[in-house]
């Protein structure tokens, strides 16, 4: 039995009495540790499908099982990591992590092991060094550094992450996706990645998941990304696996299910 | 001012480092230290930009006031003739003689401690009415309408009623500011609370956190801007009512303070009092918005 299984889900959006088919019939098995990345185009409700993983939009029809429960309502062992990260500006990084750790492991740990927990995680993405800034004060990377180690702080079975390097440059992008490469093979963590980035999605993952267009988007294709890890970026530029599967994602994405709408 | 630093973090961070190893982080510009003087320099001439042109203000319209006020005929006082009637209570506010003859300080003290309390408790009725109809829509439909009704009631038209149900006059002036305060607070504070952002919401989903501690941890400081429009709006309106309340009430406060004199026909105490009261509103309302300020740091910018 898989790890998360998401069966045969249906979304459909009700408006008043207009309403919008937004997935249809979606399955997938995810294993423990795989890092999956769901890729389509804008509006093909990949955010959608996050979403109800997390339990922040209810199901129309389906269900996802996380461990072979059902899960239904948002939790911490479902951690988000929110596209604009998120993060609470009143309060400073340290507290934005702890915010998450003392609410998750407020029974289970004494001060002293949360205090040591949240440095840790802050430490994790580098960010120990600003633990006392604001949100306001730090960088779009840094911001959404703190929101992965808030997101891995809760130590969920399942990181959510919606794509999470949307809003940043290119530069700052790159050196996040490699951060976020050591932590997966250093924690092991099962990590389910929203992208429209097809080199980030070939980069980071072990499947990639692909969605048609929506209205009523179903996933079209799932592509097995036969790369070893660890992966290094430069290498890549050059590997035939990686340039075939590159081309797989292009081509289902601009030939078989082209944007018409997205001129 | 300040200068940048350039900060190489550590390679070694505990589990994880990045490739490559140390990527450069530059951290904020630190305050450098300067001598006082140059501090203070710029303060200085700040405070005298501030501070000269109303004082070139008052002393004109002193100046036209003592000119048009001049005159047997003249029915209200000149500023001289302020000065020279009511000289004890410009510059002594805390004299006490007895019963009814104290300093106009001690008075607005006495206006204030109502203000406090039934200011208080708007804020604290408003800031809890205003998140349950910020955050029902069933509460918002069926309160909302009767608040936009309740709120355009003039403040001394609740005193008879209050007069008749609490039979003594201080709870009287009291529930006066706290009906009259509370309406700003309500409604500021449910547009605040309608305007969380879904993020901040989602994450107290995925962390969930139960009413107490949404309510305390996300609600009040997300929606802390709005609730301190409503407070300082709330504030305005309570020493506004309190005056025209004791007026009506009796008893020590600032208000009785210039019905009394208007009995006895003493216009320049009167005018001496409206100068207080001003001085007092305006104090409020800025002690308010400073509380706002630092409250609130950080929560607008994100």
């Amino acid at each position: 039995m898989s790890y998360l299984k998401i069966d045969h889900i249906d979304k459909t959006f009700q408006r008043g009495a207009a309403s919008t088919n937004v997935l249809k019939d979606v399955s997938l098995d995810i294993e423990k540790g795989e890092y999956v990345s769901v890729i389509g185009h804008s509006g093909c409700g990949k955010s959608t499908l996050l979403n109800i993983i997390a339990g922040l939009t209810p199901i129309s029809a389906g269900a996802v099982l996380l461990e072979g429960r059902e899960v239904n309502d948002p939790g911490p062992e479902r951690a988000v990591v929110f596209q604009n990260h998120s993060l609470l500006p009143w309060l400073t990084v340290y507290d934005n992590v702890a915010l998450a750790v003392n609410k998750v492991f407020g029974g289970r740990k004494s001060k002293a092991e949360r205090h040591d927990w949240i440095m840790h995680n802050l430490d994790l993405v580098q960010m120990g060094h600003a633990k006392d800034k604001r949100p306001a004060e730090i960088s779009g990377g840094m911001k959404q550094r703190v929101g992965i180690a808030r997101g891995l702080s809760m130590e969920p079975k399942i990181l959510l992450l919606d794509e999470p390097f949307g809003a940043l440059d290119a530069l700052t992008r790159a050196h996040l996706q490699d951060s976020i490469m050591q932590i997966h093979a250093a924690l092991g963590n099962t990590m389910i990645m929203i992208t429209h980035d097809v080199d980030e999605a070939v980069l980071l993952s072990d499947r990639i998941v692909m969605m048609t267009n929506g209205p009523s988007a179903r996933i079209g294709e799932v592509l097995d990304v036969r790369l070893d890890r660890p992966r290094k970026r430069l290498d890549l530029v050059s590997d035939r696996t990686y340039i075939a599967a590159r081309e797989a994602v292009l081509k289902f994405l601009y030939e078989r299910h082209r944007f018409v709408e997205a001129a | 001012m300040g200068r940048a630093v350039l900060k190489e973090v550590p390679a070694g961070a505990k589990v994880v480092a990045l490739p490559g190893g140390n990527p450069g982080v530059v951290s904020l510009p630190a305050a450098a230290s300067k001598p006082l003087s140059a501090r203070l320099a710029p303060w200085l001439t700040s405070l005298l930009v501030n501070i000269v042109p109303p004082m070139i203000t008052v002393a004109l319209i002193l100046l036209f006031w003592q000119l048009a006020a001049h005159g047997p005929q003249s029915s209200l006082p000149t500023p001289t003739k302020i000065w020279a009637e009511a000289k004890d209570l410009i510059t002594e506010p805390f004299f006490w003689n007895g019963s009814q003859d104290i300093g106009l300080g001690w008075r607005i003290l006495v206006s204030l401690q109502r203000v406090a309390i039934g200011f208080s408790l708007a804020a604290i009725v408003g800031v809890l009415l205003g998140a349950l109809v910020g955050q029902s829509v069933w509460a918002m439909r069926g309160l909302d309408p009767v608040f936009q009704v309740l709120r355009t009631v003039p403040p001394l038209a609740w005193l008879p009623l209050s007069l008749a149900a609490f039979r003594d006059s201080q709870p009287s002036a009291i529930f006066v500011i706290f009906i009259t305060a509370i309406w700003p607070v309500i409604i500021n504070t449910a547009v605040g609370i309608r305007n969380i952002p879904q993020d901040y919401r989602n994450v107290a989903q995925v962390l969930r956190l139960n009413q107490i501690e949404f309510f305390f941890k996300i609600m009040v400081p997300s929606a802390a801007p709005y609730i301190f429009t409503g407070l300082r709006i709330g504030v305005g309106l309570s020493w506004l009512a309190i005056v025209a309340a004791e007026m009506l009430t009796g008893g020590v406060g600032i208000g009785f303070f210039i019905w009394d004199a208007w009995n006895s026909s003493r216009l320049s105490d009167i005018i001496v009092a409206l100068v207080y009261i001003g001085v007092v509103g305006f104090v409020l309302d800025r002690l308010v918005a400073l509380i706002g300020t630092i409250v609130t740091r950080g929560t607008l910018t994100n």
